[in-house]
């Protein structure tokens, strides 16, 4: 049986895969995608967490459920910015958006 | 076979493809593609929930991410229309792999040597009347003040997306 140091181990290298993709990505989708990685591996966490330490209480599902809904209110927040940014400099490179003023 | 062992081996299956598919959205070099491997990873996490019987939260996940954020996403590459540019990374790759494999090594060193307060309890057997019913007694003021958060967020995508000159 798969034990909560398993769980948490796989969480932690989700977590840094999305971390190195938010880190190096340059088309601002991707790194959009590398922050839903890194997300779902929080998620994973508390998940196990609740599994393995408070099985009896909904803790950490209720936990996750308010994450996916930030997630999902920053995707829909991410998607407009992108579309923004693109009409604006036709481009979602984020080396091309050197400065804030627009 | 007992149930044990089968959630094991559905644990090590999942958390392979799960990884696999992390790594292949940020290495592949077609945009589009690292979308649908995203997916993947998505509903191998939406599994994983299943492994450690948290079925609602399962459904959720394969709602949420695997239907709305995938495709918000892919109607973003879509839309901006860069994926003949692929996807590629910049001038930092080495410097935050680096970075990346040190902090999941700290993160496992620190898992592996900690002593975790574990419960022998089961969980129950379905867990969505208890959420439920978790969300509107307990948890009820940030349920609410999570429909507002939505509405804004909802509000301001229009806003951000329709432009200045309309």
């Amino acid at each position: 049986m798969a034990g909560l140091e398993h769980y948490l181990i796989l969480s932690a290298i989700l977590f840094s895969i999305g971390l190195v993709g938010a880190l190096v990505k340059r088309n601002v989708v991707a790194v959009l995608m590398s922050l839903e990685i890194m997300f779902n591996a929080v998620n994973l966490a508390f998940i196990a967490f609740g599994r393995f330490v408070t099985p009896m209480l909904m803790t950490g599902n209720i936990f996750v459920l308010f994450i996916v809904t930030v997630a999902a209110a920053e995707v829909a927040l991410g998607l407009a910015i992108i579309i923004a940014l693109f009409r604006a400099k036709e481009s979602v490179d984020v080396t091309a958006v050197g400065r804030m003023k627009g | 076979m007992n149930v044990g062992v089968a959630a094991s081996i559905a644990f090590w299956i999942m958390a392979i493809i799960a990884v696999v598919s992390a790594l292949a959205v940020i290495v592949t070099r077609d945009i589009f593609r690292a979308a649908l491997f995203l997916i993947l990873a998505f509903l191998t996490v939406a599994g994983l929930f299943i492994t450690l019987s948290a079925d609602f939260v399962a459904a959720v996940q394969v709602l949420v991410y695997g239907g709305a954020i995938s495709i918000l996403l892919i109607f973003a590459v879509l839309l901006t229309r860069d994926v003949q540019k692929g996807n590629p990374s910049n001038r930092m790759l080495k410097p935050a792999v680096f970075l990346g494999a040190l902090f999941a090594a700290t993160l496992i060193v620190v898992i592996t040597n900690s002593t975790w307060k574990l419960s022998g309890d089961s969980p129950p057997q379905g867990t969505t009347a208890a959420i439920g019913d978790a969300l509107v007694n307990s948890y009820v003021l940030p349920f609410e003040i999570a429909s507002v958060l939505l509405l804004a967020a909802m509000i301001g995508a229009i806003v951000v997306a329709r432009g200045r000159d309309e």
